[in-house]
């Protein structure tokens, strides 16, 4: 809502405060102010001029030569390309040194060698929008009316000389979104009842509305008021230039004298309306009521509208004339030949003119103040106003009466609360004056004592329903910056984190710890990209109505997005990428909601350590990355109970190198290297992933961890290599190992691997070193070699060892 | 010559070579020549049990202090030898101190987390809970029981990414208040609450618009609990993020889950409150919503409004980052370029 601040004039005394304090002032007690603007800062030397001449020039085809007075000893010759320039106008002129709205400055200057000292104006150049330039002037100038004074200042006749403050109005605010509700506003503010003029409306006694329309409403639920006047007698023409003006700042297009006023009505009372053509209804019964499945309308727009039960329509009884509250028909709008006029004025469901709106893509000034809620008071006050003006404009007459459907009356809302719980609400400590004062101000009737604080509520202000909303309007008049700072004196409780919490910080600084940065990444992707990695299976989580193929679905994995991130890294000449993200991933269940997973997954490309004076280049591999994730596994005190299991089946994986991860039977992940022809699709190098859900390990807390006493003895061990078939795993071998080696067995570690020269072809040579220890003792070389023994004897029976 | 004499002359010889000898291993030679089984003064010693038995405790005496005059000389020059040695190597040993040491790399954490885990950690300390929910909700619970039914205006201030006509991606974290005020039990205490995470709405993804970004609400729901409570927790708030300096101020707004709501502004961390490009000239910035709890809000979650009452808040992590470090466009949030996330390594 863009108000203007000499029409608010009209109801406040305003000489004391200037437009910006005023805005500051609103921001501060009730509305945020998006911007104030006084357009008579950047606009200079700009005057009312009397064009004397106007000739075409010769050898042009749309330049003038004119002779303009504006107000000095002899008049100007301007050079003025508009086409409706004619001689007898009054305009709008920059002199030499203007300044115009988009900073343009106006100097003497020379057109096809023709002197022009100035430049007569176009709005578009005054800084009006193309939106709201009369079609008449929109490729020209605008044309002032015959009384404006030559040579005077030009600003106050368009309305330049104001100021605008621009409201940015919450849903709950739409009281605001009328001229009468700011002055409320602004008057509550300033401590003025702000004071209107009355309608002074003149009614042709001699004729009654019952001779033209009769009124009937199907279901008052859905339109609980309707109301029509008819004027007649009228001549539709231009609107005066002060209701031009107002339309125009207040964003609205000028049509003709009939429209003009309806939307100045609705500016000034925030109840919209709408005029018919009375000759095109063809019909005195006015039935409001849902439109049929089979009904259509062609709107004022031109578009054929296919109607349904969702809409509200007003008909002649028996075909739609206008979609309530929302468009009117085009078969029924004023137009220049209009010589009675129907006007109507109701009050409409909000919710059935929001669907409404919304399903036609038709918001409107008017079908937004509907669905926001508006004064019940005003809704006949505002008709006999509108009815007056363009009576009074088109020489027309008002015909005696209102054709009406009213099934409620504007309700004045009792509120009580106790001036107790305000102060207990808000921290402070006003007295019933207080109360009383800031009551005043907003123009409510209220009755305050210490125990009981009663409040009418004027329809004006229909937002106001309980307790709650009348401690925010003595807050905000009371003023938020007046509130005291305290903390909240309540009873202790620990805060902390939980333990999924805690392992969930605890593996984000893991991972930072190994080199990985962490990434967050958009759970929305492509179906396909929310599948891959994921092996589930299932279709992914979609949305219903997207807003493009990029954010359709929700990710089934954290790789395939982390590998975008690589991706795009990489092509940006970051070669070394090592990035994890911590998410959730999405999907879909027997129940309404889909299952959400946290999951932890990293990608690794390029070196590990780089090429330096003193290190050698190592390159990211298999292992680097598992390594990590054995760690983080260990440190999360599950490591015995993961096993990793070689699968060849993952399209994307690199068939040799990529294993599944297990805790206990549960499958929870995978870790291994990105398939070569993915890697070479995304060009990238030698690319390792993982991927695991860590649901397991955040939700299953750990029994407290029990000293062990330092050994006291000290260990031994031994070395053990043997030859078998490469295809035997290490995890199987240690194992057996662990399953053989006894009771002293307390740590095996492989310290070599070697397949090539002297080893047969298919087979491996491995070499482990056996730790062994007593807590208890020292052990004896007797029972360490017993026990090796069986190691020996254990490989070579389930796995062939050919032991060295 | 006399066995004094020679033990004399020996003394002098070795004294001498002692002095000349450059290395350990010279004077481990010169040991060996008179002190070893067959050295110089081992030979005279063995000499001394053919002579006059009267003279023998003279000549002992003296053989004793040549042997171990000797020896002490032998043992300080090997000592500065062995200190001169270890100069020399220790010299040696000399690097540039300040070649580049071996890489260790150690990941950084995204700028976003970082803002909202100081956050967590303000109002851990506190005695807040964290609490996180599901990212994919109900209609019921991301609107209606936030006092936001069907059709309300304030339904259009966050337009939704839907999945069916009830199963929606949550637009704020407030469903979490709502499921959480369900659960609480107030006779263990007051409920007081945070819950960080991603939320999701349908914009079209440009510097300022993202159409998944993060939220951080707050709760605090007890007998009790007042406006001015609220102010409190907030300058808290602000001034954690932006500075000790910082002053904040309310302004009314609207929230349909609070009444009264309220817009935050903050003393404009760049000027000071003089007016400039961060702030545009207002001196004041917006950085969160709040209000107090809307009675319908408890009422639906089956807390008594007339004996509970509390105050909500909410702020944008992604924005605040935005203020904080002068990030321009907030797609640099989830593009994850290296170039950008590593600018938020440092800690201090």
């Amino acid at each position: 809502m863009k108000v203007s601040y000499n029409w608010l004039s009209e109801s406040l005394d305003l000489s004391a405060v200037s437009p910006e304090d005023l805005a500051e002032q609103i921001t501060l007690t009730g509305i945020e102010v998006d911007s104030v603007s006084e357009p008579a800062k950047e606009l200079k030397q700009i005057v009312v001029g009397n064009v004397l001449t106007a000739d075409r020039m010769e050898d042009s085809d749309h330049l003038n030569i004119t002779t303009v007075d504006v107000g000095e000893e002899d008049p100007v010759q301007i050079v003025c390309g508009a086409p409706n320039v004619k001689a007898g106008q009054k305009v709008v002129v920059a002199l030499p040194g203007a300044r115009l709205a988009n900073g343009m400055k106006i100097k003497k200057s020379k057109l096809r060698g023709v002197i022009s000292n100035g430049m007569i104006c176009s709005l578009d150049e005054l800084g009006f929008s193309d939106s709201v330039i009369p079609k008449h002037s929109e490729d020209g100038i605008y044309v002032l009316p015959q009384d404006a004074e030559t040579g005077a200042d030009a600003l106050p006749y368009l309305g330049l000389d104001d100021a605008f403050i621009e409201l940015d109005i919450t849903p709950n605010r739409a009281d605001a979104l009328s001229m009468r509700g700011v002055a409320f506003e602004a008057g509550a503010i300033l401590s003025q009842t702000p004071k209107f003029t009355g309608v002074n409306l003149n009614e042709e006694t001699s004729d009654s509305i019952e001779n033209y329309i009769n009124v009937s409403v199907e279901n008052t639920d859905d339109n609980s008021v309707y109301k029509m006047r008819v004027i007649k007698d009228l001549v539709v023409t231009e609107s005066p230039l002060w209701l031009q003006r107002k339309l125009m700042h207040a964003g609205i297009r000028p049509i003709d004298a009939v429209v003009d006023v309806t939307n100045y009505i609705m500016l000034e009372y925030g109840q919209p309306l709408h005029a018919f053509d009375y000759d095109t209804l063809d019909s005195k019964d006015i039935l409001v009521r849902r439109a049929k499945g089979s009904e259509t309308l062609v709107t004022l727009d031109g578009q054929k509208r296919e109607l349904n039960q969702d809409n509200l329509v007003i008909t002649n009884g028996r075909v739609p004339v206008a979609l309530a509250g929302v468009m009117g028909g085009e078969n029924t709008h004023v137009t220049a030949h209009t010589k009675t006029v129907a006007l109507e004025s109701a009050v409409f469901e909000s919710s059935l003119i929001r669907k409404t709106a919304q399903s036609l893509n038709l918001r409107s000034e008017s079908s937004s103040r509907f669905e926001k809620g508006l004064n019940r008071e005003t809704v006949q006050q505002a008709l006999d106003h509108a009815a007056a003006l363009i009576a009074s404009l088109g020489n027309g007459q008002v015909v005696s009466g209102t054709a009406q459907i009213e099934s409620e009356q504007p309700v004045y809302q009792k509120v009580t609360t106790s001036a107790d719980k305000i102060n207990r609400s808000l921290g402070t400590d006003m007295t019933v004056h207080d109360l009383e004062s800031i009551f005043d101000r907003l123009g409510f009737e209220s009755s305050v004592t210490t125990e009981l604080v009663e409040v009418t509520v004027p329809p004006r202000r229909w937002d106001i329903t309980i307790e709650a909303d009348i401690i925010e309007e003595v807050a905000r008049i009371h003023g938020y910056h007046k509130l005291p700072s305290t903390l909240p004196h309540s009873e202790s409780v620990p805060g902390e984190l939980t333990y999924a919490q805690k392992i969930t910080r605890y593996t984000r600084h893991f991972m930072e710890s190994c080199g990985l940065g962490q990434a967050i990444s958009y759970a929305l992707t492509t179906t396909e990209k929310a599948k891959a990695f994921a092996y589930s299976g299932k279709e992914p989580v979609e949305l219903d109505w997207p807003m493009s193929e990029e954010h359709k679905a929700l990710r089934q994995s954290l790789v395939s997005g982390l590998l975008d991130n690589v991706q795009y890294n990489v092509a940006r000449q970051s070669k070394n990428v090592s990035l994890f993200e911590i998410g959730r991933v999405f999907n879909q269940t027997d129940s309404t909601l889909p299952s959400e997973t946290t999951h932890v997954a990293g990608v690794m490309t390029g070196a590990l350590v780089e090429n330096s004076w003193q290190e050698s280049h190592v390159e990211v591999d298999y292992f680097a990355v598992k390594g990590i994730i054995d760690e983080w596994f260990d440190t999360l005190g599950v490591r015995e109970a993961i096993t990793f299991v070689p699968v060849k089946d993952y399209s994307e994986m690199h068939p040799g190198r990529t294993a599944k991860v297990f805790w206990n039977e549960q499958l929870i992940g995978m870790v291994g290297q990105l398939h070569p022809s993915m890697a070479k699709e995304r060009d990238l190098n030698e690319t390792v992933l993982f991927e695991i859900d860590m649901e397991p390990f955040i939700n299953n807390e750990h029994d407290t961890i029990k000293f062990k006493s330092i050994p006291k003895y000290p260990g031994t061990s031994r070395d053990l290599a043997f030859v078998v078939e490469e295809t035997v795993l290490h995890e199987e071998i240690i194992k057996v190992m662990h399953a053989s080696g006894g009771n002293w067995l307390k740590s095996v570690r492989l310290f070599d691997l070697y397949q090539g020269e002297n080893i047969e072809d298919g087979k491996k040579s491995l070499a482990y070193s056996l730790s062994y220890l007593n807590p208890d003792a020292t052990l004896k070389e007797e029972e360490v070699t017993k026990d090796f023994e069986q190691v020996k004897l254990a490989l070579t029976e389930q796995f062939g060892a050919d032991i060295r | 010559m006399g066995i004094e004499e020679q033990l004399t002359t020996v003394l002098a010889k070795a004294v001498i070579e002692t002095n000349a000898a450059e290395s350990v291993k010279e004077l481990e030679a010169i040991r060996v020549s008179y002190l070893g089984k067959k050295g110089e003064i081992t030979s005279v010693l063995k000499g001394v049990k053919d002579i006059d038995p009267k003279e023998r405790p003279i000549i002992g005496k003296k053989a004793n202090e040549v042997r171990d005059e000797l020896t002490a000389l032998l043992s300080h020059k090997k000592e500065r030898l062995e200190k001169e040695a270890l100069e020399r190597q220790l010299e040696n040993e000399t690097i540039d101190v300040t070649l580049p040491g071996k890489q260790v790399s150690k990941g950084q954490t995204h700028v976003l987390t970082q803002i909202m885990e100081d956050i967590e950690d303000l109002f851990l300390g506190m005695g807040y809970q964290i609490i996180e929910g599901n990212e994919v909700e109900s209609d019921y619970y991301n609107f209606e029981r936030v006092n936001l039914p069907q059709n309300h205006p304030a339904r259009d201030m966050q337009d939704t990414f839907y999945i069916t006509p009830d199963v929606l991606l949550r637009t704020h974290t407030s469903p979490i208040q709502a499921r959480t005020l369900e659960s609480h039990d107030f006779s263990k205490g007051p409920l007081k609450m945070i819950s960080p995470g991603k939320v999701y709405r349908r914009d079209t993804d440009d510097a300022t618009h993202s159409h998944q970004f993060h939220q951080i609400e707050g709760m605090v729901i007890a007998e009790n609990i007042t406006m001015a409570d609220l102010k409190g927790t907030l300058e808290l708030l602000a001034k954690k993020m932006f500075g000790e300096d910082r002053e904040i101020r309310l302004r009314p707004s609207y929230f349909p889950f609070t009444e009264p709501s309220v817009e935050v502004d903050v003393s404009c961390f760049k000027c000071g409150g003089k007016g400039c490009n961060v702030c545009k000239g207002t001196g004041w910035i917006e950085i969160l919503g709040a209000g107090m709890t809307h009675p319908n809000v408890l009422e639906m979650s089956g807390v008594d409004s007339s004996k509970y009452s509390g105050f909500a808040f909410g702020l944008g992590p992604d924005r605040i980052a935005m203020l904080k470090y002068g990030v321009d466009d907030i797609r640099n949030f989830y593009l994850n370029d290296q170039r950008f996330l590593q600018q938020f390594k440092r800690k201090g």
